[in-house]
């Protein structure tokens, strides 16, 4: 029955069954009915995971290291605990920027470096063929091995078999093909190839139902449960040793090397991620691999060890035990198995090289005027398709010189060392804000040599294309440069050897070197947007990063040479919608100018196509902006300078508020006081003037002399009232400014005079004794006479009021200068203590002596005295020491220097 | 809290119990040449460590948690 015409007739047949799901579900897609929104179906792609190297290389790697497969199986169930945190936020991201491949993102992240960019590509090229080949050497062998049936019989030396008539080279061909139908037939790499992931879900179902049927065959068909092949493998040293881990210094540290490289590898393999149900993943990881160690052992028991390669053994245990349809199942899950992986990395890689490699370099090359042809779209797809042949080729090329010498699994752990490379990139790209492109670049590229050195090149030598001498001596017999012993390393295994190393360059070197590079404009934005993308998700279509404007028309004929002009009008109808609203179809004239947020979108809507970096490239070359310069950022470092700037001038503002109404307050506390001490002023008198005129007029015949000094009482306090009154009255006008002045030439020494007998009564009372200085003649000075007197008045009652109880005496002094005449008052009183002499003269201040307690009077004499020296164009001030009395000073302007009073008056302050 | 931030927790807790359950010092403990029920002790571990922490995920993902923890919320502002 297993005739080579029904192997192929059943491989071609699954192969078009692949392609009509593929095509239904892409059907499906364009309906709106998506097969793929179903969490189990996605799910099962993901199992995509378990490759040729699960469905028959675990059981080789079980053959010969007991649990040594399962890290592999156990890292990623890790990680589904911890995707919530890593993938869902670079699935965030990805979203927001349109982001279509690791490349790609790191680009994004570190700048849109199209260096970067191109460099991660490489990495990913160079470090995934291995895997890819491992696809084929599966498919391969496993065909050479089931053709021969019911011979068992594992073909060595591939390189040998001329390439036109090796199946891995059709089989190399045919899947190209689907991957183009499926995978490069549209442009938008962001668009989900519904397709092709109902495709692979359904092989995800093949390969494991495949595969518990050979474990159940095996474990319960050939043998009688777990435990007899236990039991019986005891009795086989070789294998009765894999029931224990080893016990060597590095066994444990191999043992989570190897898992921490494979949670890298299932976070940064290409492939679409999407987090929903992910606790199947695992689950489906755990029941394919159930089965893994009964085959492994079941295999050795019947073949030994040696004769049969343990890689095969899912597919010659069958065959042995003459199980033609279940061998057959089984070359088909193989198949399954393989060509999902090969499928979907090749459609990864064929756009990084696309959007990454190839875009800006073309579009950088001015003679080929890229930028300015009409209809990029086909050129586009072009390269895609030729990215795909050479992916696949290469694949087939490592596979042909290379791959014999390795088990499956050895060389997958190859590709899996070369992908955890980017582990540093992206992980601390998108949670640590300072790290630079420059670090990015050094940690990839150091990370990636010492990978090439400690295991491909060995692979190399393996090969026979160097010399074996590299390895075991060392090259130019330096011993502590041995690939597989880098620096004296000899505990761990080579795949944890050449991880431990390179990860640690690369980790070393990216944290260092961006502690010590300066990240630029770009890449602070960017770092900004993908380190705290949950804040920034609503707002990155207006970030403004293009300064400047471009024409709509400029735009739009841009997106139409990369979209076409169906999807041009529509994203810009879309964008329309959501920005400006409203309006149900919003018309882009042409020559209308877009904003950044515009030039932006568009960034991004090309991003989805070509990629970031080439999407820069292109919209800087159209648009001809400058993208944001250090000066702009200063700027906005400025405004928000700016903005701390005015919040100091606003506390200032409200300090010097606050001091205002500190002052406001104590003007109110003074003018509560001065009311008081007016009240108190006034009521005495009154009082008096009261309890004086009771007694009168309770003793009608009182004696005459006593009625006289009673009624003399009554005058004197009505004139201090009246006194009292007017001075308030006064003091109102003056701060109003509705004080009646009239101006003549006022004579001084008849001032004097008339201020000396209406205070002669004070004088009197007091046994004072009034000295006069004034010469006989006193220039005349323009003022008004009566304010003048009042002014004398002021002072000499003043002067009255502070002068020493015994032996008082005032001396008033006229002198003239050329200019001026000043008058002096001078007493021997208290005296004023420094502080107090300014403020003597401000409104309801009145000096508290420490013993007399508050002086009588209204405490607006000296203002009022003030005011109308201001307003004559004088000066007053006071001299004196505590103790030794104080001599008050005005000057007046003499008339012969005209003062313009009348406009003066007009001008008066009004308070 | 919102419900995903204490599902994210819940899940990064599993995160290093699993760590803790499938290395150095825990596994070794397991690193032995004995048999239950027919199979080796270590193979046992792994397969059961690796059900436990699947089937902690699965309870820690259901969609009834999401809902309780919302209903509780709504309970505990009506007490107040």
């Amino acid at each position: 029955m297993l005739t080579t015409e029904t192997i192929l007739f059943f491989s071609f047949g699954y192969i078009g069954l692949l392609f009509a799901i593929a095509y239904i579900g892409d059907r499906h897609a364009q309906i709106g009915q998506s097969l793929v929104s179903n969490p189990y179906i996605y799910a099962l792609s993901l199992a995509v995971y378990c490759t040729a190297w699960t469905f028959y290389g675990s059981v080789g790697r079980a053959a010969t290291s007991g649990t040594g497969f399962l890290p592999t199986y156990i890292g990623p169930t890790l990680v589904a605990t911890l995707g919530w945190f890593v993938l869902r936020k670079i699935i965030r991201i990805s979203k927001v920027h349109r982001i279509t491949s690791i490349a790609d993102f790191i680009a994004s992240r570190f700048g849109k470096s199209t260096t970067l960019g191109s460099v991660v590509t490489i990495i990913a090229v160079l470090g995934i063929i291995p895997y890819i080949s491992l696809q084929l050497k599966a498919i391969s062998i496993s065909y050479l091995v089931i053709k021969d049936y019911p011979l068992i019989h594992v073909p060595r030396h591939f390189a040998e078999i001329p390439v036109f008539h090796d199946t891995a080279f059709y089989i190399a061909l045919i899947l190209t093909v689907f991957t183009i139908l499926f995978g490069t037939r549209s442009l938008e790499a962001t668009e989900r190839h519904e397709g092709l992931v109902a495709a692979i879900a359904f092989e995800s179902i093949v390969k494991l139902i495949a595969f518990l049927a050979v474990g159940i065959f095996v474990t319960y068909g050939l043998y009688n449960g777990f435990g007899d092949i236990f039991n019986r493998a005891r009795a086989v040293p070789e294998l009765q040793r894999l029931f224990t881990l080893d016990i060597r210094t590095g066994s444990y540290a191999d043992w989570y090397i190897h898992i921490f490289l494979s949670m890298m590898a299932v976070m940064f393999l290409p492939r679409q991620f999407q987090i929903k149900a992910i606790w199947l993943f695992p689950l489906y990881l755990l029941a394919i691999n159930i089965f893994v160690l009964p085959i492994a052992f079941g295999g050795v028991l019947q073949f030994g060890t040696g004769s049969i390669e343990a890689d095969t053994f899912v597919l010659t245990l069958p065959m042995a035990n003459h199980k033609e349809s279940l061998a057959l199942l089984v070359f088909i899950g193989g198949m399954s198995a393989a060509t999902g992986m090969v499928i979907v990395a090749t459609i990864a890689l064929s756009t990084m090289i696309c959007n990454d490699l190839v875009m800006p370099v073309l579009l950088r090359m001015p003679s080929l005027r890229m930028a300015q042809r009409a209809d990029l779209s086909d050129i586009l797809l072009a390269i895609r398709r030729g990215s795909n042949v050479l992916v696949m080729m290469l694949g087939y090329a490592y596979f042909h010189f290379v791959g014999e010498y390795y088990t499956l699994v050895s060389i997958g752990l190859i590709s899996f060392a070369a992908v955890a490379q980017f582990a540093p990139a992206i992980l601390g790209g998108i949670f640590w804000k300072r790290a630079t492109k420059t670090g990015a670049l050094s940690g990839l590229i150091a990370g990636f040599l010492l990978w090439v050195y400690t295991l491909v090149l060995p692979s190399l030598v393996q090969a026979g294309f160097m010399d074996p001498g590299f390895v075991t001596r060392g090259p130019f017999g330096v011993a502590w440069l041995k690939p597989f012993a880098l620096f004296g390393l000899k505990d761990f295994d080579h795949i944890a050897h050449a991880v431990f190393w390179s990860l640690l360059f690369n980790t070393f070197l990216f944290i260092g070197v961006s502690l010590y590079s300066r990240p630029s404009a770009i890449e602070h934005s960017q770092a900004t947007l993908f380190v705290e993308a949950y804040r920034y998700a609503g707002e990155t279509d207006g970030s403004s990063f293009w300064r400047g404007t471009a024409s709509v028309g400029d735009l739009r004929s841009l997106l139409v040479r990369f979209l076409g002009k169906e999807r041009t009008e529509e994203e810009l109808a879309a964008y329309a919608l959501r920005h400006i609203g409203g309006r149900q179809r919003y018309k882009w004239e042409d020559d209308l100018e877009a904003d950044a947020g515009l030039v932006n979108y568009v960034e991004k809507l090309l991003a989805g196509t070509i990629g970031s970096a080439s999407a820069r490239v292109v919209v800087s070359k159209t648009v001809k902006e400058e993208p944001l310069g250090i000066e702009e950022v200063m700027d906005i470092l400025d405004e928000t300078r700016q903005v701390i700037a005015y919040s100091r001038e606003l506390e200032k503002a409200s300090a010097d508020l606050r001091a205002a109404n500190e002052r406001l307050k104590e003007l109110d506390r003074l003018k509560d006081e001065f009311i008081s001490t007016v009240t108190h002023e006034l009521r005495t008198p009154l009082t008096s003037v009261r309890s004086i005129a009771e007694i009168l007029h309770a003793n009608p015949g009182i004696e005459y002399r006593q009625h006289k000094e009673f009624t003399t009482i009554i005058v004197k306090e009505s004139e201090r009232l009246t006194r009292l009154i007017n001075q308030v009255l006064n003091f109102q006008k003056i701060e109003t400014g509705r004080m009646a002045w009239q101006i003549s030439d006022v004579d001084l020494k008849g001032v004097v005079h008339d201020a000396l007998s209406s205070t002669n009564s004070l004088v009197q009372e007091k046994r004072i004794r009034v000295e006069q200085d004034i010469p006989e003649l006193v220039p005349t000075v323009p003022g008004d006479r009566d304010r003048l007197i009042q002014v004398m008045v002021n002072l000499i009652s003043n002067a009255v009021k502070f002068c020493a109880d015994e032996d008082g005496r005032i001396e008033i002094r006229v002198t003239t200068t050329p200019d001026h005449v000043q008058v002096s008052v001078k007493d021997n009183g208290i005296g004023i203590s420094r502080n107090d002499r300014e403020i003597i003269f401000q409104e309801f201040r009145q000096i508290k002596h420490t013993l007399k307690g508050r002086p009588p009077g209204s405490g607006l004499g000296l203002t009022i005295t003030r005011r109308i020296i201001d307003f004559h164009g004088g000066r007053i001030w006071v001299e004196s020491e505590p103790g030794q009395g104080s001599s008050f000073f005005f000057t007046l302007p003499q008339g012969n220097r005209p003062v313009n009073l009348a406009e003066k008056q007009s001008t008066v302050p009004s308070g | 809290m919102t419900p995903e931030l204490m599902i994210s927790r819940r899940l990064f807790a599993l995160f290093l119990f699993g760590c803790l359950l499938f290395n150095y010092p825990i596994l070794s403990l397991f690193n032995l040449e004995l048999f239950l029920f027919g199979i080796p002790l270590l193979y046992l571990y792994m397969f059961a460590a690796w059900t436990v922490l699947i089937v902690m995920i699965v309870f820690v993902m259901r969609p009834r948690a999401k809902k309780r923890f919302t209903a509780g919320r709504h309970r505990k502002s009506a007490e107040f």
